[in-house]
């Protein structure tokens, strides 16, 4: 059994690493960041998001601010999403293309509506292992004559807070009314009386806000929710979390060589916008349809489908293992046991043939075929309140 | 953190420890890997009249965050397996010595335990990672 040492690479660490520390988690390197895997125990912390509150340092997540009197205008171009349609305190989940309508990089677009000299001002959220490539990415494709554009990852502290307590909690340290904010909707205010900018957005299928502050304010912050009782949450719990709310991982369940059609994604792409990078490329799939596409799957046994096991179809219409295909069909790109349904549950490319709810598939764990069934996504739906 | 690692065993550097008795010896796991491995959903193991051998895999483990193949420190076969574990592998955790035994492995008079490392031995090791 080979147990995971640690890396003798330099890693960048969050304001917040003193308070991992104290609470003594767990760190492993993540996207060049030394962060915090499990506090509790992933369970644990899984739990407490789905039924209570958990929290999360996502500080190591690339921030970006940008600013322009055609900011809206020249982003446009690097998003399949339309952004015209943003009003000031909205945000839309999108993804940045290349030219054969490979995913580059998933973010959110934040637009906060126009300062006092008319210019529009928008905050990015990207993935940390992604964050160098898409600000080289922004700096190609815009016009820094007449846009700023702000790196302030190392400057600022984001934590997420989720799960069904988290609103009410935070609420007793804000003076912003949270709950007149909407889903996927971000106002600036104050926490602990320090400036903030609160966004209900997250990446665990539950309500809740991400918060960034100044690097100076973090530890106080976290502390003060840990004072409330949130659950500190680690990268484990935040992967099975996302895993059954069925948001993909970039760099596993999408990444360059993946398109938006092919990842159940092709919501996001607005046909009407006239062009922007890689539009050919998913006229052209849209027209001929994709061969593979990404789906849910449940496994019947103990076993988890895990990154990079082979997913395989009957090669007759038998059930029995001896009848599975030599041949891989498809791949798995995320698995765990779910903690919230007590099964196994994986995200997988397969024959969009095979891609039907339903269907019968195999995965091959360690040498083995395993039964699985493709079911819907996400796995996990939270039961909303009026 | 630190874990206790009974005398009586030997270890492997890969984590799993054996317990000679005559000629039954009972594999496990060592209190560390499974803190490391943290929440376990189960164990896949070989059935009773199965034979491992030394420094292969017998079967493996996984928890929510992976899984890890388990190597066997002895040559034999296997005489009972703990089957309880299969429905309750929160029993390795609490008790890894212990009822969180894995398997009772009959093996020849002649077994050499000399590649394995004393408890000592294995605690300088994981004191490492």
């Amino acid at each position: 059994m080979a147990v995971e040492s640690h890396l003798a690479t330099p890693l960048q660490t969050t304001p917040l690493l003193a308070c991992h520390q104290a609470l003594k988690a767990r760190t492993m390197p993540f996207g060049g960041w030394e962060m915090p895997v499990q506090y509790q125990g992933i369970t644990a912390e899984h739990q407490a998001v789905r039924e209570r509150s958990g929290m999360f340092d996502i500080s190591h997540m690339g921030k970006f601010l940008l600013e322009g009197m055609d900011l809206i205008g020249q982003l446009q171009p690097l998003v399949p999403s339309d952004l015209s349609v943003l009003k000031p305190g909205q945000a839309k989940y999108t993804v940045f293309l290349n030219e054969s309508g490979g995913i580059l990089d998933d973010l959110i677009v934040y637009y906060h509506g126009q300062t006092n000299t008319g210019a529009q001002a928008i905050t990015l959220i990207v993935n940390a292992a992604t964050a160098s490539q898409d600000l080289e990415w922004l700096r190609q494709h815009i016009n820094l004559d007449t846009l700023t554009l702000e790196d302030v990852t190392p400057e600022r502290v984001l934590i997420a807070v989720q799960g069904p307590e988290a609103i009410a909690l935070l609420q007793t340290l804000t003076v912003v009314d949270l709950k007149q904010v909407s889903r996927y909707g971000h106002i600036t205010g104050t926490i602990l009386d320090k400036p903030a900018w609160f966004a209900r957005t997250g990446y665990t299928g539950e309500d809740g806000f991400e918060i960034m502050v100044d690097a100076t304010l973090g530890s106080l912050l976290w502390e003060t929710l840990l004072a409330k009782g949130v659950q500190p949450c680690g990268l484990g719990a935040r992967d099975t979390l996302r895993l059954e709310a069925a948001m993909a991982l970039y760099g596993q369940d999408i990444d360059s060589t993946t398109s938006p059609l092919e990842a159940g994604l092709q919501w996001l792409v607005s046909w009407e916008k006239p062009d922007f990078i890689g539009r050919k490329a998913l006229m052209t799939q849209k027209k001929q349809g994709v061969s593979r596409q990404l789906v849910g799957l449940q496994m019947d046994g103990r076993h988890i489908a895990r990154h990079g096991y082979p997913v395989k179809a009957l090669s007759t219409l038998s059930e029995t293992p001896s009848e599975v295909s030599a041949n891989s069909t498809g791949e798995v790109t995320s698995g765990s046991i779910s903690p919230t349904l007590g099964y196994p549950i994986a995200l997988a490319y397969v024959p969009t043939a095979l891609s039907q709810i339903g269907q019968h598939l195999w995965v091959e764990i360690r040498g083995k075929d395993y039964p699985a069934q493709v079911v819907k996504r996400p796995f996990y739906r939270r039961t909303r309140t009026p | 953190m630190s874990f206790e690692y009974p005398e009586d065993l030997r270890y492997l550097d890969s984590h799993e420890y054996v317990r000679l008795e005559g000629e039954i010896a009972t594999l496990g796991i060592s209190a560390f890997a499974l803190d490391q491995l943290g929440d376990i959903v189960f164990v896949d193991l070989p059935s009773e009249g199965d034979v491992v051998t030394q420094g292969e895999v017998f079967g493996n483990i996984e928890s929510v965050k992976a899984v890890e193949d388990l190597y066997s420190p002895v040559t034999g076969t296997v005489v009972e397996v703990n089957t309880p574990l299969a429905d309750n592998p929160e029993q390795l955790v609490e008790d890894p010595y212990g009822e969180g035994w894995l398997l009772k492995v009959r093996v020849a008079e002649s077994l050499s335990l000399d590649d394995t490392l004393s408890a000592t031995e294995y605690q300088l090791q994981v004191d490492g990672e």
